[in-house]
């Protein structure tokens, strides 16, 4: 009997210790970038949530539509009424793994070089969706910064004629995140 | 002892259970508790219904520019090319200081008017972690007729071409495409015609749209008088238009039996029966311009 609950113990410890495994941040920053000759639209969401769970070596995000901030008012409200239609998609995710992630050591300090593949999910179109950054870990956080490209069709966002030449075909998406242990 | 086991398998269970949980799953779990209100956007395509104001602001730091035109009566007829012979305009700025408070100038050609107002907006309408069923906002103008005095022999006041109005606006987005609003208005005359007439004017407004594609809408509004609180020989104001978004731009395109384009003037002195033909045309062009650019 003794050792049974010893046996428990040790295990309850070691999944407790397995859970720490998860980082988490709630204001990541997500931005996007439409380069035209006409026009620059640029849009910004610091209230990205995201987690990694390093041991399995798992990313996933959430991004609220509407979170998104511009320079302009009017950009704001027809980037949530006429194209990625916020209220009947109100969130963007993305699931995905690590590729690479025998070349991550998420335990010790250092840059490390990180490819991520899953779905991308928005606008009510899953999407298969590949990016490469950077994971810095330090003093026990990790920040991860990437940058790249998808196509407007890709996920079903029209875009009229008379604005064609003001909205850019290929969207460029940073994603700039800290995180933290999850406690 | 096994009662302690038990418990302990339980709580492991648990854990167990957790840890296996999605990754994704356990963020939706963490996003769910700091969930926001999510308030209702653009219920309207513009600060204006038709005639009349809606509950939406120009957003802080934006400036728009309005012009907006009303010609003859189409039952005018050829001679008067159904009314596109006579034009009144009326020539606007309005501008966002905050997230709920706009002000706007205006000058109108008809009675050579100008007019000052501003707009409050008191609640908004959000569900999730708080819910509110409608958006409220009130509105206050202040119109100053300078068409000289009918009779200039007669003692004048400057006072006496003074109008006040004060309305406010109750809507609600029911879906996507469909938006109403409710407008009780009163409007006061410091100078009445004649001694019968009342100097608080009172009237209800109706108003809504239904978006016909995403950059479209049919718009209706209608300002009922209460028979007691009106001029004697006017009739209600309807207008029935559409608005057109093209990227900056908002263009409204009406007809209406109003001629004027302020409140005392389109609630309170339109005399055409929309019905036999006293119909205008109208338009309106809206261009915004972003002043001071919101930090991000």
């Amino acid at each position: 009997m003794k050792r049974l609950i010893t046996f428990i113990l040790i295990s309850t410890v070691s999944i407790l210790g397995f859970s720490q495994s998860v980082f988490m941040t709630r204001n990541g920053q997500v931005s996007f970038f439409s380069k035209t000759q006409m026009e620059n639209i640029e849009g910004t969401n610091n209230e990205v949530t995201s987690m990694i769970d390093t041991s399995k070596g798992d990313i996933v995000f959430a991004v609220l539509v509407k979170s998104f901030r511009f320079e302009k008012a009017l950009m704001e409200e027809h980037f949530n009424e006429n194209y990625l239609e916020s209220t009947k998609f109100p969130k963007a995710t993305f699931q995905g793994k690590f590729t690479n992630t025998q070349s991550i050591n998420f335990t010790k300090d250092g840059t490390y070089t990180a490819t991520v593949e899953g779905d991308l999910t928005m606008h009510g179109v899953k999407q298969r969706q590949t990016a490469t950054g950077t994971i810095t870990v330090k003093n026990g956080k990790i920040s991860a910064v990437s940058t790249f490209t998808i196509k407007l069709a890709d996920y079903k966002i029209e875009r009229p004629s008379l604005v064609a030449d003001k909205i850019s075909e290929t969207i460029e998406i940073r994603v700039n995140c800290q995180y933290e242990p999850k406690s | 002892m096994y009662r302690l086991s038990l418990i302990t398998l339980l709580i492991l269970f648990s854990f167990a259970a957790h840890a296996q949980d999605d990754l994704m799953k356990m963020l939706d779990e963490e996003t769910e508790k700091d969930k926001k209100p999510d308030y209702a956007t653009a219920t309207f395509k513009t600060t204006r219904l038709i005639n009349g104001h809606s509950i939406e602001n120009v957003a802080a730091g934006v400036l728009d520019f309005r012009i907006s035109h009303r010609f003859g009566y189409v039952n005018g007829g050829a001679y008067e090319l159904w009314g596109l012979d006579e034009a009144s305009m009326r020539l606007g700025f309005d501008y966002g200081l905050t997230r709920w408070w706009m002000i706007g100038v205006g000058r109108s050609t008809y009675q050579k008017q100008y007019d000052g107002f501003t707009k409050i907006k008191l609640l908004r309408q959000s569900s999730g972690s708080r819910s509110m069923p409608i958006t409220l906002s009130a509105v206050g103008t202040i119109m100053y007729k300078s068409l000289k005095f009918d009779d200039p022999t007669r003692e004048n006041y400057y006072t006496s071409n003074l109008y006040y109005s004060g309305q406010l606006l109750i809507a609600r987005k029911f879906s996507e495409g469909i938006s109403l609003q409710l407008m009780p208005t009163i409007v006061h005359y410091n100078l009445v015609p004649t001694e019968e007439d009342p100097n608080d004017l009172l009237s209800v407004g109706v108003g809504g749209r239904v978006k016909l594609s995403k950059r479209v809408s049919l718009n209706l509004e209608y300002y009922y008088q209460l028979p007691d609180y009106k001029f004697s020989g006017t009739t209600n104001s309807l207008a029935i238009g559409f608005d057109i978004e093209t990227g900056g731009h908002v263009f409204q395109l009406y007809c209406t039996n109003s001629t004027g384009m302020t409140e005392r003037t389109y609630i309170n002195e339109t005399t055409g029966n929309f019905f036999k033909g006293d119909i205008r045309l109208g338009f309106t062009i809206s261009r915004v311009f972003t002043i001071k650019k919101p930090k991000v």
